[in-house]
Formats: structure tokens, sequence, C-alpha cells
């Protein structure tokens, strides 16, 4: 008898082919959508236009520069992952709103493997969006910052950089990188988010609020103590400490200990939109 | 032939009064659980914001060791919030100057001449250059007493703002211009006629202009009048980035004073040299405020201010005010946001829509129901997490022995409706912006960028005021002026910086600006409501 020989060959390629396909099939969703496009540029444009804006007000008076020029020139990011958010969360509940959903499901039964193709997916589009507006942040910074005081006079660049904000600077990179990195672990959180409440509104609602609630919260807090848990424990906070090249050691955390904590909020938001996604009726 | 008689329904004819509209909106919206959820979470969120900044305030007893950790609380009779001394109007004040003063028994007037007004900059010694900051202050007062906070009104000459008059802390108003020397010498005269007091200044004794006339309610039959000198912290602010390298250093000024000349009934014989400052306030070290006075010519050295305090971590006032137990309700704000935008995308997904507008073929009137619904349904959550977070955020830091920045009870009313109101408003303008793009997520991350961002980047210190002043001047963030604790004033040097508390515009007009994009939105939303197909 062939029939049930040929049912058993063909599970090892049809096996291996499956994740490629699922892949396959989300990318076709996410890239025929009108919106993905837009909005991607829409994070990048808005993240390079605070920066700029910034790095424009910015000021160093004679008495010395207190800030970090990197910092600095990459404060768009807190404005930029509002839309980083929406995208990833866009990719998940756009299928409920519209019941796509389920035929996503018949399609494609092992959901896991759903939730994986798309967060690789999302996270693939936010680094490669991130990674033009942080280099477009930080041409901006170069370009502005020595305008505004950021000259060799105040001490800048520093001795052991070659230029302003260079890449070829240890700490000018890691935080280069690292908010590209930022950006690509706020996507998976909030993909996990709204996994778990695949309402659009409610999940950009608590996404947003649970980033933006840390830092303006521990900026009114004058017991030390608290303020530095708090910005411990709290995803924005935390993760933008890889932003960081100046005076690490009054950090609460290293900058690779925060961006550590981003990415467990991430991986406990999608742990939890994981389990739900499985055990729940679609 | 049969007669058939065409059916008639007996129900009667509903009015579609707009009162029906809104009777079927509400039911809408109470019927939906999440909606009513994200109105509970939004008071939840901003009252339990509040509580945690009031819980996490630091007893203003507690030492602060050089670590950063504050040390533990001494218990005893010397840890007790220090009381600001507060000012006739309520408002906390600095009560610090060197005063040369005479008992005035009932109504008199005093005049002199102010020949010099020199200072002294933290870290100059004696024989450096003289320079005087511009807020310095030497002239003659008129006082309720000595009384921290006592009521006064005083004629002056500036560092660098001319001759002023000020009165009660906050009162200001300008007369001559130009700084003093003795070859360009000011007069000075105080009348007291009964409660009023009027300011006087001439250039040269005998052509004299009245400054201006107050009247200081209450004011006792015998009062202290005399001279007196006193001279602001410097501020060497980098207020462009309010981190750190805020140095609030005292200045000390020096005056010269002759042709003292009084009219009316002084009782006592001589002058009486008095350091009036807060018991709290520590001496500073190298300055020696003092007088003396030879043969009709006083030289007066002072220190310190007499003028509001201002609120802020960066300046000398009370840190914490009532504006920060309030910083969570841009998290309130975005639950609100969040079940507008459904109140109406909503009607879009499900098709509901459609019978909506079969019912009431009034597009525009469907339209105001809605802000109406949703607007109220935000102003009642808005006051509820506003006032829960303000008294409940009070208490805990009370119980906590941290001192608050005390507020006049119309500015407290005004903090906590305006923040109801800030949030209805913002209600109605995401329900606009939800009607004309018809997308939860396109409304939200309308709403988020330009009202959310906008004050997440404003409320740490840390980015440029000049950006973030701009941006809470144009957005319609502008309404979260109407948390505003205390006004600026024009005749105290401080951080008027948003991540104090200090916004560009005046609390109402910022309100406007949000009342105004609203507006906007909602008249661009009926237009697309009443020309698109539902």
């Amino acid at each position: 008898m062939n029939v049930p020989a040929a049912g058993l060959t063909a599970v090892g390629p049809a096996r291996a082919r499956y994740g490629r396909e699922t892949l396959h099939a989300e990318w076709t969703k996410l890239r025929t959508v009108a919106s993905t496009g837009w909005l991607l540029a829409g994070a990048a444009a808005l993240t390079t236009g605070v920066s700029a804006a910034v790095d424009a007000a910015a000021a160093c008076p004679a008495s010395g520069c207190q800030p970090d020029p990197a910092k600095l020139s990459l404060t768009g990011v807190q404005a930029g992952q509002a839309i980083v958010v929406i995208i990833a969360v866009l990719a998940v509940s756009n299928e409920y709103s519209t019941g796509m959903i389920r035929i996503t499901l018949a399609a494609m039964p092992r959901r896991l493997a759903v939730l994986a193709a798309k967060a690789t997916l999302i996270t693939g589009l936010v680094v490669a969006a991130s990674a033009v507006a942080v280099l477009a942040c930080l041409l901006a910074g170069r370009l502005i910052l020595p305008g505004h005081g950021f000259t060799a006079a105040h001490g800048y660049p520093p001795p052991t950089s070659p230029a302003l904000l260079s890449l070829s600077h240890g700490p000018d990179l890691r935080a280069a990188c690292g908010s590209v990195l930022y950006l690509g672990l706020i996507a998976l959180l909030s993909l996990g988010v709204a996994t778990a409440v695949r309402e659009t509104a409610v999940a950009i609602g608590l996404v947003l609020g649970l980033l933006y609630a840390f830092p303006v919260v521990t900026s009114a807090i004058s017991n030390q103590h608290w303020q530095r848990h708090l910005e411990q424990i709290g995803p924005m906070t935390a993760g933008l400490y890889i932003q960081a090249t100046a005076n690490l050691r009054s950090l609460p955390l290293t900058p690779w200990q925060g961006l550590g904590v981003l990415a467990l909020w991430a991986a406990g938001a999608l742990t939890i939109g994981g389990l739900v996604f499985r055990c729940r009726d679609a | 032939m049969t007669t058939i008689t065409p059916y008639r329904s007996t129900a009667r004819n509903a009015r579609d009064g707009f009162g029906q509209l809104l009777h079927a909106e509400w039911t809408k919206f109470r019927t939906v659980r999440g909606w009513v959820i994200g109105m509970i979470l939004a008071v939840l969120v901003t009252g339990g914001l509040g509580v945690l900044i009031g819980k996490s305030t630091v007893p203003s007893c507690s030492v602060q060791t050089s670590s950063g950790q504050s040390g533990p609380v001494q218990h005893g009779a010397a840890c007790s919030a220090p009381a600001y001394p507060l000012g006739p109007g309520g408002e906390p004040v600095r009560d610090q100057f060197y005063f040369v003063r005479q008992p005035l028994a009932g109504n008199g007037s005093i005049t002199v001449r102010v020949t010099s007004l020199t200072g002294r900059l933290p870290g100059q010694g004696a024989g450096s250059a003289p320079a005087v900051v511009p807020w310095s202050k030497a002239g003659i007062i008129i006082k309720d007493g000595t009384r921290q906070g006592s009521g006064y009104a005083a004629v002056m000459v500036t560092g660098g703002n001319g001759v002023r008059m000020q009165w009660n802390y906050t009162g200001d108003t300008p007369g001559l211009p130009g700084t003093v020397s003795a070859a360009r010498p000011r007069w000075l005269r105080l009348t007291r006629d009964g409660d009023t007091i009027t300011g006087y200044d001439s250039a040269d004794g005998t052509h004299w202009t009245r400054v201006g006339a107050v009247a200081l309610a209450g004011l006792p039959s015998t009062v202290q009048a005399g001279l007196f000198v006193t001279s602001p912290d410097s501020a060497a602010y980098s207020s462009s980035l309010g981190s750190g390298s805020v140095n609030n250093d005292p200045t000390e000024a020096t005056a010269v004073f002759d042709h003292v000349s009084r009219t009316g009934r002084w009782p006592a014989s001589a002058w009486t040299g008095d350091y009036l400052q807060d018991s709290t306030s520590m001496g500073i070290s190298g300055y020696t405020p003092g007088y003396h006075q030879v043969a009709g010519r006083f030289t007066v050295t002072g220190s310190g201010d007499i003028a509001p305090l201002i609120a802020g971590a960066l300046n000398d006032g009370p840190a914490i005010t009532v504006r920060d137990y309030l910083l969570g309700t841009f998290a309130g704000l975005i639950a609100v946001a969040v079940a507008a935008a459904m109140f109406m995308t909503a009607e879009y997904r499900r098709g509901l829509i459609r019978t909506t507008l079969a019912a009431s073929p009034h597009r525009g009137r469907v339209l105001a129901a809605k802000a109406v619904v949703i607007g109220s349904a935000a102003f009642v959550a808005g006051l509820a997490a506003a006032a829960a977070a303000v008294l409940l955020a009070t208490e805990v830091a009370r119980g906590n022995g941290s001192s608050v920045f005390p507020e006049p009870w119309p500015t407290e009313v005004r903090i906590i409706a305006g923040t109801a109101a800030l949030i209805a408003v913002a209600a109605v303008f995401t329900l606009a912006i939800a009607t004309v793009v018809r997308r939860s997520a396109a409304a939200i991350l309308i709403v988020i960028v330009t009202i959310v961002i906008p004050f997440v980047l404003s409320a740490p210190p840390g980015i440029p005021a000049g950006l973030t002043e701009w941006l809470l001047r144009v957005t319609p963030a502008a309404a979260f002026a109407l948390q505003q604790p205390a006004p600026q004033y024009y005749q105290v040097q401080a951080n008027y910086i948003p991540s104090s508390g200090f916004f560009p515009l005046a609390p109402w007009t910022g309100f406007a600006v949000l009342c105004g994009w609203t507006a906007l939105a909602l008249v661009l939303a009926g237009y697309l409501l009443r020309r698109r197909d539902a």
C-alpha cells in the first residue's frame, strides 16, 4: 500500500515549510495593508522630527553643558514609540476587528506559529524603520548641536570620540543600536498586549499608559529611594537608560540591564498574550 | 367586494426630539461594559497615581544623606512640617530683609533720598567690583508689625528694574526707570492715610509723581515704618535643561539713604535695626546684614527677599504642589479617550451607524447628542478622578509629614474643576476626531500625538523648555495649564518651566486653545458626517 507511506514521508518537508509559509502569509497580509507603510514612515518621521526640534531648542551655556548629546538627539524615540505601539497593535487587533482571525487560524491551526510569525515580521519592520530614524537623528544632532554650543570649547566631542555622535565611539554606538532595539522590544510588548486584549483602542491605551506613566510620575517623586525603584521597573524609564552616554554611575541600572528590564516586560506580555491566544476561542 | 382595512399600528409616534436622541445615546454608552469600565479606570488610575506621589513624598525633616538616600526620620519635637510664612493672600512667602524701623502711630509719611545701591555676588570678596542682581531692593516700607508674612506696602529702588511700588508680596507696579547713583538719586515717599498707603517717587525731591496707592485691609493704628534693604538669590540658571546645574546663591545689597524726613506721630526716639527672617532659615556665611547712621546718612545692608515663594524642584519654594498629585491625569485621559473614540468607531465597525442614522436622520444632531453624552460622562469621571487624587494625596502626604505648597481654595477648586473640564473637552475632541477618521487606531493616534506626547515631554525635566513651551502653546495639550498651581511673578526671578508646573499660557487661555481645536474638529466631523455615506 502506497498511500500511508506517501502521507508519512510528506510530514518532514511539510513541517519545514509550515513555518516559512506562515511567515509568508503574514508578510502578505502586512504588506498589502496600506497603513503599515504609512505608519512605519510616520514613526520614523516623528522620531526624527522631535529629535531635531529638541536639538534646535538645546542650549549649552558657558557654565558647561549638562546634557548628554546622544540622549538629547535621540529624544524623539519617546514620541516615535507611540506609532510603533500602534503598528504592532494593529497587526493583531485588525484581524479581530475584521474577523480575519478565523480564516487565519483555519489556514494555520498552530496558533503560536502565527504569533511567532507576526512577532518576527513586525519586529523586523520596526527595527528597519527605527534604524533609519536613529541614523537620521544622529545626523540631525551632528548638524544642529554644534550650532548650539556643543563645540570643542565646551568639551564636545569628548577626547575619546573622533567626532560628535560618531558611530565609532562606543557609548554613542550603544545608544544608537540600543534605541533601535528599544523600539523593537516596544513592538513586541505591544504585540503581546494586543494579543491578550484584542481591541485596538484598548491595547494602545494600555501600552501607552504603561510606558508614559513611569517617567511622568517619577518626575514628581521627591523620595529618591522610591524614584530609583520606579525608574528601574518602568519599561520606558529603564529601557531608555540605553541612550545614556554620560554619568553612567548615577543611573540606577547599567544601560544593558535597563534594556533587559524592557525585554522582560516584552517577554512577559508575549507569554501572557501567547497563552491567552492558545487557550481562548478566536 | 370586500374592503380590506390596511393595518395601522396603534403605537403612538415617538417624538424625535433632542432629548430622545440624548436618551438613546446615553443608553448605548451605559450598556457597553468596556466604556463604563474605561471611565472607572480613569478615576482609579488618576487617583492611584496621585496617592503614589503623595505617599512617596519625603518627610520635610528627614535627612538627605550624601548618597541621595533619604535618611531616617528624626522623631521628636523638631520633626514637623516647616510652616512657610503665608502672606495676606494665603500664598507662601519669603519675608526676609534688613529693617531700620520706628513705630508710626496713626497717619503720617516718610520721605528719603537713595543715592546708591550696590551688591555683592557669591564668591566675591568685599573688595571686588560691586554688582547688584536685578531685583535687589532698597527703599521705604510701612508694615503691619514684624511678624513673618504680615501685610506691607513699600516703594523702592531696584538693581535693574527702576523704582517699584510693591505691596502684600504679590503686588507690583513700576515707577521711574533707570538705576540709582549719586549723580542720579531717587527720592521716595510713602504716606499713610487710614488703610490707604500711597507711594511717590521723584528725581529731584520737588517734583513728585504718584506711583500707586493700595488699601491694606486691617492695618493697625500703629505700624512699623522705615528703611529696608534686601537682595534675592542670584540664580545661575540653565533653565533650557532643567536637570541639575541650578545654583541659588544668596546675594547681599547695600544702599545709602539720606534726607530722611517724617510727618505724623513717631513715638519712639531712635531707630531700631532688625534682620527679619524666617526662624528656620540659616544664617548666610560671609554676609553681615546691618546698618549704621552717620549725620543723617544711613548705610543699610541686607539679604533675602520680600516676595512670594516659587514652587518647583528647581526653585526655593516647596517642591511638591497640588499639580504634582494630578500628574496621573494624562493616564486617566488616555482611558477616557479610548472610550470616547470607541463610542463613535464601534458604530461604524458594527454597522450600527446605519440604524442610528435611520432612526435619526439629522446627522448633526446625532453628533451633538454623542458629544453631550461623552462630554458629561467624562466630566463626571474627571471630577471624581481629580478630587480623589488631590484629596487623598494631600491626606497621605500630610501623614508623611511633608510640606506641600499651600494653595488658596479658589486655586484648588480651579485645578480640580479645570482637570475635569480638560478631560471632558478632550473626550469630545476625541469623539470628533473619531468621526472624521472612523478608525479607533487613527483617532487614538491623533489624540496621543497632540495631547499626551506634548504633556509627557514637558512633565519630566530634561527636554529644553523652549520646545515644550512652544508645544504647550499650540497643541491641545495647552489645556494642562488649568493645573498650574501658582502664577508666575514678573518681579521674582525663578525657573518658570513646564516641569516645575509653570505653563506658557494662563490657565483659561490654555483651555481655550483646547476648546478651539475641539470646535474645529467638531465642525469638520459634522461636515463629513453629513456629506459622506455612512
